[in-house]
């Protein structure tokens, strides 16, 4: 061991370099997410895809107990989602969803992230929830402008009119 | 040699290294690299008594959370802001802490055998230690909470664990709502209370755990978190706004490292390397199983159950039972999983005194690969063979120092497995059978292969334990020195100076009389 002034010098030093190892790195070096002129899209949804339901005859109606008389029978299984994005008439996002569940009966979902340059850009969505019809069931397009750092959700909710930028 | 242990050897030179440097500087007993687990305690509980208070001033509700915080941060920056910087940078030293107790023990080769349950018990550790702390950063609601939520969640959503991502839940500003803030503080303080438990099951075979440092090691470090809080005081970014992202964020590289890692990499690559880690740290055991030593023996004729070797176990391998034979009284049991055959129990048996008579020596509780009795012989005869005006004869121990390379006509060198193992009353042993001195050179203080050789071995030979040195040894006959395996100089040194000490003793007023065990009866 040192001698005392010397070993109380040499801990203040190494107290000292614990400190600052402790205090640069709690906050330092800055980490940079995203360059400056980049906006970031989410592309995110939770649905249940469509399913095909027939309605029952009074006939089968009649043949069930009565407490099971639903007068549509629906498959338990969900339809895959068709869901495409287009940027300034560029697909960037093509993908079919699939029900979750060992029966396929669950939700679909969806959570994409992509960085984007700042600036004015159009948005062309497209979601299809039954395959078995042709064509897009929703469709929403928008021109916007997106400022750098900004932060914008491609989102779906029946109650929201279907696909909805935010 | 192995691939593990030619990783093991790199790694343990430069930290051996740096510890007997910083035994320099703080003396083995405040050293702070001998004493990571205890220091890492102490982190806890700092970050423990300053969490409670941060929990409750803290607000819970979505628009009061970051003002609660930040209003403590700077209208109370003498006491909750102190706290809160306490808070960050203890939980931060924690990890370092962690971190290098982990290397450290990987180091010494600590995790095959008796120890696999510890190191097995200390990976989960780590995990909650992270959870706890990247979960801490998110009560704040700032920017680099913001970052992380997202970043976290990014990350998780990888795992086929949720039915709805869940980075769904930090879309958009309104996703968030005051819920959230009470489940975080539950997790917050949930986690750690787990950390808690597994600390116990962590150090649960172990005996005589260090639950904190030595008082000038956490004066020392306290004082040293406390002067960063008053220079860098930890502070709040922006408050979170999930309508944008934000670019620059000021991350805590201890604990939210790993975002930036997913950024380089891919959440496939994180998990994998996450995944990998624990599954090496838990297989680590099992890759580098050596061949397991002798454990203790215990002879019940010659055990009276005085239970020091009960005491003196660093691994609380033994335990008292009825004695077989003699009723009311007590027996010492060897657990044969936790017993690390170090002979610290054969050390501090009473029964270990070579004085004893009979031809063959049978102690309490022995070591098969160096019985008490072999080591009887073994001085015997060395000590017969001594020559010279400076006879001396060095204890040493097989993990410390090399003894061996100083033994010479007026040298003789017994090797133990751990200094711990000697019984006082061979040094008294040695004095009267023809040596004019005993050099013990045990390993450093906190440097011990069995956690507290060195400690016993002190306050045996300093009065202070049970089996003591008898007071009649003079104190100038006797040096213990303390040296590691890279100290075999300071040792040879060591020993030189006392054989220079020796020499200039008075020869007349020898206090100690001669002693032969085939001709005497008793000590």
């Amino acid at each position: 061991m040192l001698k005392p002034a010397a070993a109380i010098a040499g801990q203040v030093v190494l107290y000292g370099a614990f400190a600052a190892f402790i205090g640069y790195f709690a906050t330092d070096p800055v980490y940079r997410q995203i360059p400056d002129d980049v906006a970031v899209l989410k592309v995110s949804f939770s649905h249940l895809g469509d399913r095909e339901c027939r309605k029952r005859t009074p006939e089968e109606l009649a043949k069930l107990p009565p407490n099971m008389r639903a007068p549509l029978d629906c498959p338990r299984e969900r339809s895959d989602i068709n869901f495409e994005l287009d940027i300034d008439g560029q697909t960037v996002v093509k993908h079919v969803l699939h029900p979750t569940g060992l029966y396929k009966d669950g939700i679909s979902t969806m959570y994409r992230r992509l960085e984007i340059p700042a600036g004015t850009h159009t948005f062309t969505a497209r979601m299809q929830d039954n395959l078995k019809l042709e064509g897009w069931r929703f469709v929403k397009e928008e021109t916007v402008e997106l400022k750098p750092a900004q932060a914008m959700v491609i989102d779906f909710h029946p109650d929201k009119g279907g696909l909805f930028f935010q | 040699m192995t691939f593990e242990a030619h990783c093991r050897r790199l790694v343990r030179a430069p930290f051996q290294r740096c510890e007997e440097a910083f035994d320099r500087v703080f003396g083995g007993r405040h050293n702070p690299l001998r004493h990571l687990g205890a220091l890492g305690l102490f982190f806890l509980w700092i970050i423990v008594g300053s969490g409670l208070y941060l929990y409750i001033v803290l607000d819970t509700g979505v628009d009061q959370v970051y003002s609660s915080i930040g209003q403590i941060t700077e209208e109370e920056w003498y006491f909750g802001g102190i706290l809160r910087s306490l808070h960050r940078y203890a939980s931060d030293g924690f990890m370092l802490a962690m971190g290098l107790h982990l290397v450290r023990e990987f180091a010494y080769g600590r995790y095959t055998g008796f120890r696999f349950y510890s190191w097995i018990t200390g990976v989960p550790l780590i995990w909650l230690a992270f959870v706890s702390g990247i979960g801490g950063y998110w009560i704040v609601w700032d920017q680099l909470a913001q970052f992380s939520a997202v970043a976290t969640t990014e990350l998780l959503d990888w795992l086929p664990i949720f039915s709805e991502p869940a980075a769904r839940n930090f879309l958009a500003p309104d996703s968030i709502n005051d819920r959230f803030f009470t489940l975080l503080v539950f997790i917050h303080l949930g986690v750690p209370i787990l950390l808690l438990a597994a600390l116990w099951a962590h150090v649960h075979r172990i005996a005589h755990v260090d639950h904190l440092p030595s008082g000038r090691l956490m004066r020392g470090t306290a004082a040293t978190l406390l002067v960063l809080a008053l220079i860098k005081p930890a502070l709040s970014d922006a408050p979170a706004n999930l309508a944008t992202v934000p670019a620059e964020t000021r991350l805590d590289w201890f604990i939210l490292f790993i975002h930036p890692l997913t950024d380089l990499s891919s959440p496939a690559v994180v998990w994998t390397a996450l995944f990998g880690l624990t599954a090496l740290l838990c297989a680590l055991p099992f890759l580098g199983r050596r061949q397991p030593a002798p454990v203790a023996v215990v002879d019940p004729a010659n055990c009276n159950g005085c239970t020091r070797c009960q005491v003196d176990c660093p691994y609380a391998a033994i335990t008292m039972a009825s004695h077989p034979t003699r009723p009311g009284y007590q027996v010492a049991v060897v657990d044969e999983a936790l017993c690390a055959s170090c002979g610290i129990c054969a050390g501090s048996c009473p029964s270990s005194t070579p004085f004893r008579s009979q031809e063959r020596l049978i102690t309490g509780i022995d070591m098969p690969q160096l019985p008490v009795d072999a080591l009887r012989a073994e001085l015997e005869a060395k000590v017969a063979a001594l020559a010279g005006e400076a006879r001396v004869v060095v204890f040493g121990c097989a993990h410390g120092a090399r003894a061996e390379a100083l033994a010479a006509p007026d040298t003789a060198v017994v090797t133990l497995m751990c200094a711990g193992m000697l019984p006082p009353s061979f040094v008294e042993y040695a004095l009267r059978t023809g040596a004019h001195g005993v050099m013990v050179a045990s390993c450093r203080h906190g440097g011990c292969e069995y956690r507290l050789g060195e400690r016993w071995t002190l306050e045996r030979l300093s009065r202070q334990r049970e089996p003591q040195l008898r007071g009649r040894i003079p104190a100038e006959r006797l040096a213990a020195v303390f040296v590691s395996a890279n100290d075999d100089p300071a040792l040879a040194a060591a020993l030189d100076d006392f054989k220079d000490r020796l020499r200039r003793l008075p020869a007349a007023g020898e206090p100690l009389q001669p002693y032969l065990r085939r001709t005497a009866h008793h000590a």
